[in-house]
């Protein structure tokens, strides 16, 4: 782990918990992690492993009756958990924003694109509506959208998903937010759009100074993108670590299953990850061990009577799983893709 | 729960009218009886007695009497109150429950072959909705029943008098299908590229086939919500016909014509006109609580699966 | 867009031609009864039967019929009703018209603010026992017969309470024009219009509740909220425009439905000379021809209506704009 003394987002033991049949069931266990300042972090896993709901519960934006948070969020030291729900408000879309899956329908059918950023600029700012449109204007423009004043007073459904996926990053970024939280950008555009919006995600570090954790399904783009990586398997962590160790020496099973996964760059791509046979269990019916292990080739015995804990393998690097333990870890993998960006 | 008790309760008392009239109250609920007097608790009393105001001008019937005659008093014609509520109850729910189902069956089969056949059919029947549900409801229901009520109507072998049941529950049965068919077309618009639907297609079952077997058993979920507040809409609707003198004709009654009768008295015996009125409400809130509950439970089991 | 504009007119006077119609034929084709009789009125003389016959060719085609029908309807204008010793319907009409239009506007206006607050506080306050006593009452709303309604308020206001300071001001029933005494029309209408305002702030409210509360899973409000706007007006600016849409489409056609007569049982109990009594008037001496010019007027003021409303709808959601 950097020696870094306070991480700009440090994340310890987060739980989410909502009530159902009676009880309580976690939708996400003891999830720690931490971002510095101008980092990309990438926060990978399947549908349902909890990503989304790891991102929401730290904007505060569930919602849902009788949701439960517990543990630690600390954004440059301030606790997000349990914060005041006006200083969260505060906090929202000026420090930390949030980029949504699809562009589709993140915006509001009804106003225009440059109307909602402006309504963003000045929730937070005390700026002229004529202030808000220039910076809007501008904002667009570094994006990469063409002609954005003429954009900026077009509804969201005369936009095509790129420019719309593209108007919501300057949205995000309209506050000059230290921290963004994109929750899988690019999983709703064509393969060269979405080439584009990432390299707009990684040009943000130096253009805007922020930090980025990038929440996707998809190796390659991690690969690509994230200086550290953390996999989440049914609401658990499974492995965190800096991304070109993990790519090359994978310490959990589900890491090294995914990372056979990973889409040829060029040619036709599956639409989501393959290889892993099974479904990942729903938070309901999450097994008592290793929530692997019902898809786990190496699966045992020790692997069963409880969930095995967070252990360091090597520097920054973490993975929960029996086997580096028992002196039988995983081999290092033949044809690590890792490229560092 | 408490919806459904209430519905059960009226329903029934309502059933139990001729019982009640004949062994319980002992009076007439169809007869005038404006110069007679009843006997209570051993005293014989007129059922018209002197107004209360100063100089005792005019005569008002009869209020309640705490005893089973005329429990509730009478109305302008003398007649036992509590007895006409019981009977008009079943002439209002009859009407509305017959009216519903009728409007139902009619809507789904609209509905469906609109839905289900596309195209010029779909076209011809939408319109004529839109057409009929461009004239307000009540004004479609007055101008039927003022046409049919006004003269005998002999069509063929059949005669429909007047004051059958048949003409209130025939036409609100009609105003209402476009209300009832434009939902259940759209659910069968839907299924229809539904994948079952489109595998029994490519299999070459015939159209009616599908309709009744895979169709219909889909939209029971429409169809039950739809039931209980067609049946409420429908009630409402026959006590407005028959407050204006369109619906049950007299000496028939049902809670709408008790209303109109109570008209008249509102200010000397208001009993006459609000009992009837809080028997609909009742009925008609029970009716839309029972259609809110079937909707949610429905939904949620659909959310479920 | 103008294709597209002619469409909709094409359609507009294609369903105007169709519900006249279908009015024609309530009235004159009905099956096993004699229309000349109708028209003529209770008891009227052979000489008058013949009259009628005569006027409106009931002894030809029913084409024919259906054009006399509309000739005298909408272009000599010169229909008569029989019952009332050949008074002209369509001034009557014309006269009753701004009563019902007074009575349904006002209670339009109560009905659609109330219902937004109602709606919207329920939405906002979903499933706590704030939600729960407000939609009951919408329910409770629904379920009352509007005429029972209007008898128990006179029964309250013109007799009970009426001596009490809360309801002496209440006027006896009937109506004061507007340019005749404000305030005298004000406090003439003002029940009228909660009574008849009660059954669609049910509607309304509940309607608008749902909307908002299937609007609260969207992506869109997540977004509103995330970008840090206080829940007031992620609820307002996002939440309920959006929900308007459809709210304005339902009350154009609730709002043409009253004004073409819909308002009849209101009118009835507080004695307003509105169109809906004046079809009262005639059902009761079964004066057909008023009945059925009514009847008429107001069919023809729901399908313009529609067609407004189709406007508007274009104004207010842009995403329809594009699409046509
Ligand atoms: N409000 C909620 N109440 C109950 N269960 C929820 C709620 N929100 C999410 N879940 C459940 O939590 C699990 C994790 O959901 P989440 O949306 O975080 O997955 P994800 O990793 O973002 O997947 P995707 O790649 O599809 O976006 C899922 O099983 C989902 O059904
Ligand atoms: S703990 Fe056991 S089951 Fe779980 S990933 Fe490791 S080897 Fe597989
Ligand atoms: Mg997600």
């Amino acid at each position: 782990m950097p020696a870094d003394p306070m991480p700009l987002l440090d994340v310890r033991n987060l739980c989410v918990s909502v009530p159902a049949n009676g009880g309580m069931i976690r939708l996400v266990e003891n999830v720690s992690f931490c971002v510095d300042e101008a980092e990309i972090v990438g926060l990978v896993g399947e549908s349902g492993s909890g990503k989304s709901v790891t991102a929401m519960a730290l904007m505060g934006l569930i919602d849902s009756p009788g949701v439960q948070v517990r543990g630690s969020a600390r954004f440059r030291g301030q606790e997000l958990v349990g914060m005041a729900p006006r200083a969260l408000r505060a906090l929202r879309g000026r420090d930390i924003a949030m980029i949504f899956q699809d562009p589709m329908t993140a915006f509001t059918p009804v106003y225009t694109i440059g109307w909602q950023i402006d309504e963003q600029i000045r929730a937070h700012e005390r700026l002229s509506r004529r202030a808000a449109r220039a910076r809007t204007v501008q904002l667009l423009a570094e994006m990469g959208v063409p002609d954005p004043a003429r954009t900026a007073q077009r509804y969201p459904h005369q936009l095509s998903g790129g420019l719309r996926q593209r108007a919501m990053i300057a949205m995000a970024l309209s506050c000059n937010p230290t921290l963004l939280i994109a929750d899988e950008p690019t999983t709703a555009l064509d393969v060269t759009v979405q080439a584009q919006i990432l390299e707009l995600l990684r040009g943000l570090r130096h253009s805007h100074g922020s930090s980025v954790l990038l929440i996707t399904h998809d190796m390659g783009v991690v690969a690509q993108t994230c200086a550290r990586t953390l996999v989440l398997y049914s609401g658990r962590m499974a492995e965190s670590g800096p991304t070109a160790t993990l790519f090359a020496r994978p310490a959990h099973p589900y890491t090294a299953a995914l990372l056979d996964s990973i889409p040829p760059l060029y040619g036709p791509r599956p639409h989501r990850l393959p290889a892993i046979a099974g479904l990942p269990p729903t938070p309901r019916e999450r097994p008592a061990g290793c929530a692997f292990g019902p898809r786990c080739a190496h699966v045992h015995a020790t692997c069963l009577p409880a969930p095995p804990a967070l252990a360091s393998i090597g520097p920054g690097q973490q993975a929960a799983c029996v086997l580096p333990a028992e002196g039988t870890p995983l081999p290092p993998r033949a044809t690590a893709q890792a490229t560092q960006p | 729960m408490g919806a459904l008790g209430v519905l059960a309760f009226i329903t029934c008392a309502c059933l139990l009218a001729p019982l009640y009239a004949h062994d319980v109250a002992h009076s007439d609920p169809f007869a005038s009886n404006v110069a007679g007097s009843i006997v209570l608790g051993g005293q014989e009393v007129d059922i018209m007695q002197p107004n209360d105001n100063p100089l005792h001008l005019g005569l008002s019937p009869i209020g309640p009497t705490g005893h089973a005659a005329y429990l509730l008093g009478a109305d302008s014609q003398g007649r036992d109150l509590a007895a006409r509520l019981l009977y008009g109850g079943r002439n209002s729910l009859l009407i509305a429950a017959c009216a519903a189902v009728l409007c139902l069956v009619a809507a789904t089969v609209t509905g469906i072959v609109a839905g289900f056949c596309g195209g010029v059919v779909d076209a011809v029947l939408s319109r004529i909705m839109d057409i009929m549900w461009a004239v307000p409801v009540y004004l479609f229901a007055i101008s039927l029943s003022i046409v049919m009520v006004s003269q005998t109507i002999h069509l063929g072998p059949f005669t429909l008098g007047a004051d059958s049941l048949l003409i209130p529950i025939f036409i609100i049965a009609l105003v209402y299908v476009p209300y009832a068919a434009r939902p259940i077309r759209g659910r069968v618009l839907a299924l229809r590229q539904a994948e079952f639907v489109l595998a029994a297609r490519s299999l070459g079952v015939p159209g009616w086939r599908i309709m009744l077997l895979d169709i219909v058993p889909n939209i029971s979920t429409t169809l039950a919500t739809l039931g209980p507040l067609l049946m409420a809409l429908a009630l409402l609707a026959e006590s407005a016909l028959s407050f204006l003198s369109l619906g049950v004709q007299a000496p028939q009654a049902s809670w709408g014509t008790i209303i109109q009768d109570g008209e008249g008295l509102i200010y000397t015996r208001p009993l006459v006109a609000v009992a009837p009125g809080l028997a609909i409400v009742a009925v008609v809130l029970a009716l839309n609580i029972v259609a809110d509950g079937l909707r949610d439970a429905l939904d949620g089991r659909e959310g479920a699966r | 867009m103008i294709p597209t504009l002619l469409r909709r007119l094409g359609q507009t006077l294609f369903v105007l031609f169709g519900v006249s119609v279908l009015v024609f034929a309530v009235f004159f084709a009905t099956p096993g009864a004699d229309p000349t009789a109708r028209i003529a009125g209770r008891n009227a003389s052979p000489q008058i039967m013949e009259k009628v016959r005569r006027e409106y060719g009931f002894d030809r085609a029913l084409p024919v019929q259906y054009m006399t029908m509309m000739k005298k309807l909408f272009i000599t204008r010169d229909l008569a009703s029989y019952a009332d010793r050949g008074e002209l319907v369509v001034p009557q009409i014309e006269q009753a018209a701004p009563v019902t239009a007074c009575l349904v506007c006002g209670a339009a206006f109560i009905w659609v603010s109330a219902s937004i607050i109602m709606g919207t506080l329920a939405a906002a306050f979903r499933d706590t026992w704030v939600d729960r006593t407000l939609m009951l009452a919408g329910l409770v709303g629904i379920s009352i017969p509007v005429f029972w309604l209007g008898q128990v308020t006179n029964l309250i206001t013109q007799s009970r309470y009426h001596d009490t300071w809360l309801f002496s001001w209440v006027p006896g029933l009937g109506y004061v024009p507007f340019s005749e005494d404000p305030g005298g029309w004000f406090r003439a209408l003002v029940i009228p219009w909660v009574v008849l305002a009660v059954m669609f702030i049910g509607i309304y409210s509940r309607v608008l509740r749902a909307d908002l509360v299937a609007l609260a899973g969207e992506d869109f409000m997540r977004t509103a909220r995330a970008k840090g706007l206080s829940p007031t007006r992620v609820m307002l600016r996002h939440g309920l425009r959006t929900a308007l849409v459809t709210f304005v489409s339902l009350f154009g056609l609730d709002f043409a439905q009253l004004v073409g007569g819909g308002a009849l049982l209101t009118e009835v109990v507080f004695g307003l000379p509105g169109v809906g009594r004046l079809t009262y008037r005639a059902l009761t001496n079964l004066d057909l021809p008023v009945i059925m010019a009514t009847v008429m007027y107001s069919a023809i003021f729901v399908v313009v209506a529609n067609a407004v409303v189709d406007m508007v709808y274009l104004l207010l959601d842009p995403r329809v704009r594009d699409a046509r």
